[in-house]
């Protein structure tokens, strides 16, 4: 995920300064992560240096002077580019379990093993998500469910992969 | 590993329900061989297993709906494969309830009536019964289907008026087949919610037989079923 972009997508709002965005950011999307206003600021400098945003403001107070930021025209058409491209799919090719599975087999380890406590260990990291979605509010319900599905498609190829190793164990050591 | 493979007969006691040794066929097929299970008061213990591993014929087994070809099944200590099956059809009445995947509900009697049906068999008076299935209908949200017959009224409600039902004996053991097989991802996490929430309210135990691991996620722990086989959950982590 693009954070400057993010961080665009709040400014589409209204101007804010890097207090209020980092405070907005923390409510809809820090759940696990707070941000570190470093992040924010690196990223305020980002978007100031390509012109999808502008200083629409500076105020004094008892400390540093604090600024406001405001989307500008170039940053609506940019941000608009990036709301309608779709995400690339990740493929999960490159699966470490899967290569555990076939060098145990490769070894003539128990390779079942290896996926059965994977599955005791999605199934337990399942419950904490489902504890922990019952507990909170939509966005903490939506966010944990979005998890809990890729787990349970994880779950779904251990199972599957269960029942063939029989038929992997010939062929990897054909 | 932790599995269950002690002798026939060997029950612990404490527990509220303790199942060893567990043995059913059905004509040349084996549906379950040498099964144990646990649970203790209030526990929810969700049952796994594929198509055809054997896990609703051991929570059959279980609920003293068919009885084991071999081995014993302890409830309060008493042994369900002694009891006659009027006895044991007490005892289901009694103290278990029972939510199925499909169907359960008598389609000619009210959503009320199908509610209050435990509590009429056990001989509760009319009038009672039904103010008590009032509040387990409204307790579910779906007080709006009182009057409706159960060919009228939506899956998801469907669902939670066998919910209403299976509990409004508060009964101390709810054994529910794949309770969400037959509704969406929505009503599948509603049924779930209420179902935990109203049985940690009244202490019920749970045997939870559900496929998918989503639901699974809702109960204390996993056992699996495999081949006729229990085995309970594998723990992680390096030796």
């Amino acid at each position: 995920m693009s954070f400057a972009h993010t961080v665009l997508g709040l400014l589409e709002n209204g101007p804010a300064h890097g207090y209020d965005l980092k405070r907005v950011y923390d409510q809809h999307f820090g759940q696990d992560r707070p941000l570190h206003y470093g992040q924010v600021y690196a990223a305020l400098a980002r978007l100031l240096k390509k012109g999808l945003i502008e200083v629409a403001g500076t105020e004094q107070g008892d400390g540093p002077e604090r600024k406001r930021y405001a989307i500008t025209d170039s940053g609506v058409t940019d941000l608009h580019t990036w709301l309608g491209t779709p995400e690339a799919p990740q493929q999960y090719l490159q699966s470490t379990l899967y290569t555990k599975v076939v060098l145990a087999l490769l070894a003539g380890r128990p390779a079942a093993d290896v996926l059965e406590v994977q599955r005791s260990a999605h199934l337990k990291s399942m419950r904490e998500l489902t504890r922990r979605k019952t507990e909170g509010d939509l966005a903490e319900h939506l966010i944990c469910d979005h998890a809990l599905f890729h787990l349970e498609a994880d779950l779904r190829w251990l199972e599957l992969t269960a029942a063939r190793l029989d038929e992997l164990a010939t062929e990897v050591n054909r | 590993m932790n599995t269950h493979d002690t002798a026939a007969g060997a029950a612990p006691e404490g527990e509220l329900l303790a199942a060893r040794g567990l043995a059913k066929s059905f004509g040349p097929t084996t549906a379950l061989h040498n099964a144990s299970f646990d649970i203790d008061p209030g526990e929810m213990v969700a049952v796994m297993g594929a198509s055809g591993s054997g896990k609703t014929t051991l929570l059959h087994c279980l609920g003293g709906m068919l009885h084991p070809d071999r081995g014993r099944i302890h409830y309060r200590g008493r042994d369900l494969t002694a009891l006659s099956e009027s006895q044991r059809s007490g005892l289901r009445r009694e103290e278990f309830g029972f939510l199925f995947q499909s169907g359960g509900l008598v389609p000619e009697l009210s959503c009320l009536e199908n509610t209050a049906l435990p509590l009429r068999l056990n001989g509760v008076r009319r009038k009672s019964a039904h103010r008590s299935a009032e509040e387990w209908l409204e307790r579910l949200g779906v007080d709006g289907t009182a009057h409706q017959r159960p060919g009228e009224v939506s899956g998801g409600e469907y669902q939670r008026i066998g919910l209403a039902r299976a509990l409004i004996t508060e009964p101390a053991i709810l054994f529910a087949d794949e309770p969400t097989g037959a509704v969406d991802s929505l009503n599948e996490e509603k049924v779930m919610r209420l179902l935990v929430d109203a049985a940690r309210r009244s202490s019920t135990a749970v045997v939870l037989v559900t496929h998918e691991a989503r639901v699974a996620a809702y109960a204390d722990r996993e056992v699996t079923v495999r081949d006729g086989r229990t085995r309970d959950l594998v723990q992680g982590g390096a030796e």
